[in-house]
């Protein structure tokens, strides 16, 4: 999950911030789920009005983690998850190589640290055999094998098949239709982007047994070669 | 340490009993101490293959419910030394096993074999889940048509998934690709699909081709694993599979339609 790290809570700081981050990449944080990061704050925040925020952006708020005391029952009240704070877990274990301080100086003058690093990507090392149903949630699917006949790989974001598809392959499985599949050999029984199929007859043509990438254009599948 | 082979496939008819009986004659003809389990239970048919059907007294259900031991009821082959069958029951169903008592048997078993092939039944229900949960490595027994390709892509899922191996996280299951009932001159004419396609959708090592051929239908008629006839041509392309298996590296025959000679589009043949 993403995590916000930021040292300055106020709303009008943020949403400067944030509408500046988004606008690099506008589809990409689209509906994710964030964890703000208070290792930086001592004040109580107001988490309701953040809340708003965060949805007026197209982001939605989920949590607090490295909260103290009273900003935990803050969180709470707003109806958000306190979450165990990880950097904290793995600092007990290993020590953490300390930060450049330019670095830090830089971070902390901008106010938003980093919108940290967005969840990995699930990757399949095998061939998704007959029967076998994957789903990556929130996030794209690789697939390093084929996807056998009657098998079903699903994925909230963009689908990769470096084998044959020959079973069915559903991506933007939350309704995003900017997602894509990619495979190395399409003999699909079934591309869905978005709840927008198509069955294997439609998807016969000079397509077939091909590299080839699907994606939604106007309402509809479109299908082209990969080069 | 035995090694525990299961020969599975999913569809029936496929060639699984056969194929047990062949390659556990073949280890044991190869002098490694072998039994051949039938997980079939209910539909007990490895003693006919095998010849023994007379002297089936007590069967792997009663091993495991304790009514007899596995000195009892192994049956020793009479044609191959080292070669052994443990019959499965015909009155009970698959219900009969547990995976306690699977264990308990398989681990007596490998006290004193090199060996052990489980002659896995058709389907993915509880029988077959037996059979395959304990496995070291499997021969996955495929037809060159389209309906048995399937069902063995979905067996390799579960060997992959539902075995001991895949739940304790230890190495996978060791899977080869056996493709019997091959017949080349249908594959020439396009009416089966061939080596390379069977291939190419499992994408799992080949161990060996078995040609179509009357030997098998009349070997199991007899009694008489095929592997022991060796003039036949399945019987041959059996011999080799057991070299691959114990990890030879021989040349596949019996993949191309066999040119007739002068002689024989004279006089037939």
């Amino acid at each position: 999950m993403s995590v916000l790290h930021c040292a300055d809570l106020s709303v009008a700081t943020l949403q400067t911030l944030l509408s500046a981050k988004l606008a690099q990449a506008p589809a990409f944080f689209l509906q994710a789920p964030i964890v703000l990061n208070l290792n930086d704050i001592n004040q109580i925040p107001d988490f309701v009005s953040l809340k708003s925020l965060f949805t007026e952006l197209k982001l939605v708020l989920v949590g607090v983690t490295a909260a103290n005391p009273e900003q935990k029952a803050a969180a709470h009240a707003a109806g958000l998850a306190v979450l165990q704070a990880p950097k904290a877990n793995v600092k007990a274990r290993e020590p953490a190589p300390a930060m450049p301080p330019a670095t830090s100086a830089a971070t902390s003058s901008a106010g938003v640290a980093a919108v940290a690093a967005t969840m990995d990507s699930k990757v399949v090392e095998q061939t998704v055999r007959s029967g076998q149903q994957i789903y990556a949630k929130g996030t794209d699917l690789i697939v390093k094998g084929a996807v056998g006949a009657g098998a079903e790989v699903i994925a909230d974001g963009n689908i990769h098949i470096y084998g044959s598809l020959r079973g069915k392959a559903i991506a933007g499985a939350n309704g995003d239709t900017s997602k894509r599949i990619y495979c190395y050999n399409l003999q699909a029984e079934l591309v869905s982007i978005a709840g927008n199929y198509w069955l294997s007859d439609s998807l016969q043509g000079k397509f077939w047994g091909k590299s080839a990438c699907i994606k939604m254009q106007d309402d509809s599948l479109v299908i082209s070669e990969l080069v | 340490m035995a090694k525990i082979i299961v020969v599975t496939s999913g569809k029936g008819g496929v060639g699984k009993t056969t194929s047990s009986a062949a390659i556990g004659t073949g280890l044991a003809l190869a002098g490694h101490k072998t039994v051949i389990v039938d997980f079939d239970i209910g539909l007990r048919n490895l003693d006919l293959i095998m010849g023994c059907e007379r002297r089936v007294v007590y069967d792997f259900v009663n091993v495991i419910n304790g009514e007899a031991n596995l000195k009892q009821t192994l049956i020793k082959d009479k044609r191959t030394d080292n070669l052994f069958i443990l019959p499965a029951s015909q009155t009970r169903d698959k219900d009969a096993l547990t995976r306690d008592g699977v264990e308990k048997v398989l681990n007596e078993l490998a006290k004193d074999f090199d060996f052990i092939i489980c002659d896995s039944p058709a389907g993915i229900e509880s029988g077959a889940m037996m059979a395959l949960y304990f496995a070291d490595e499997a021969v996955v027994v495929t037809n060159p048509e389209v309906s048995s390709v399937r069902d063995s892509d979905r067996i390799l899922g579960m060997l992959s998934s539902k075995s001991r191996r895949a739940e304790q996280g230890l190495e996978g299951i060791k899977e080869h690709l056996l493709l019997t009932r091959y017949n080349p001159e249908r594959v020439e004419k396009g009416e089966m699909l061939s080596v390379e396609d069977v291939k190419e959708i499992l994408a799992i090592e080949l161990v060996g081709v078995i040609p179509e051929s009357q030997a098998v239908l009349n070997a199991s008629n007899s009694g008489q694993p095929v592997i022991l006839d060796k003039e036949s041509d399945a019987g041959q392309a059996y011999l080799d599979t057991i070299k691959r298996l114990l990890g030879e590296q021989v040349p596949f025959r019996f993949l191309n339609v066999e040119k007739k000679g002068f002689m024989k589009r004279i006089f037939g043949g």
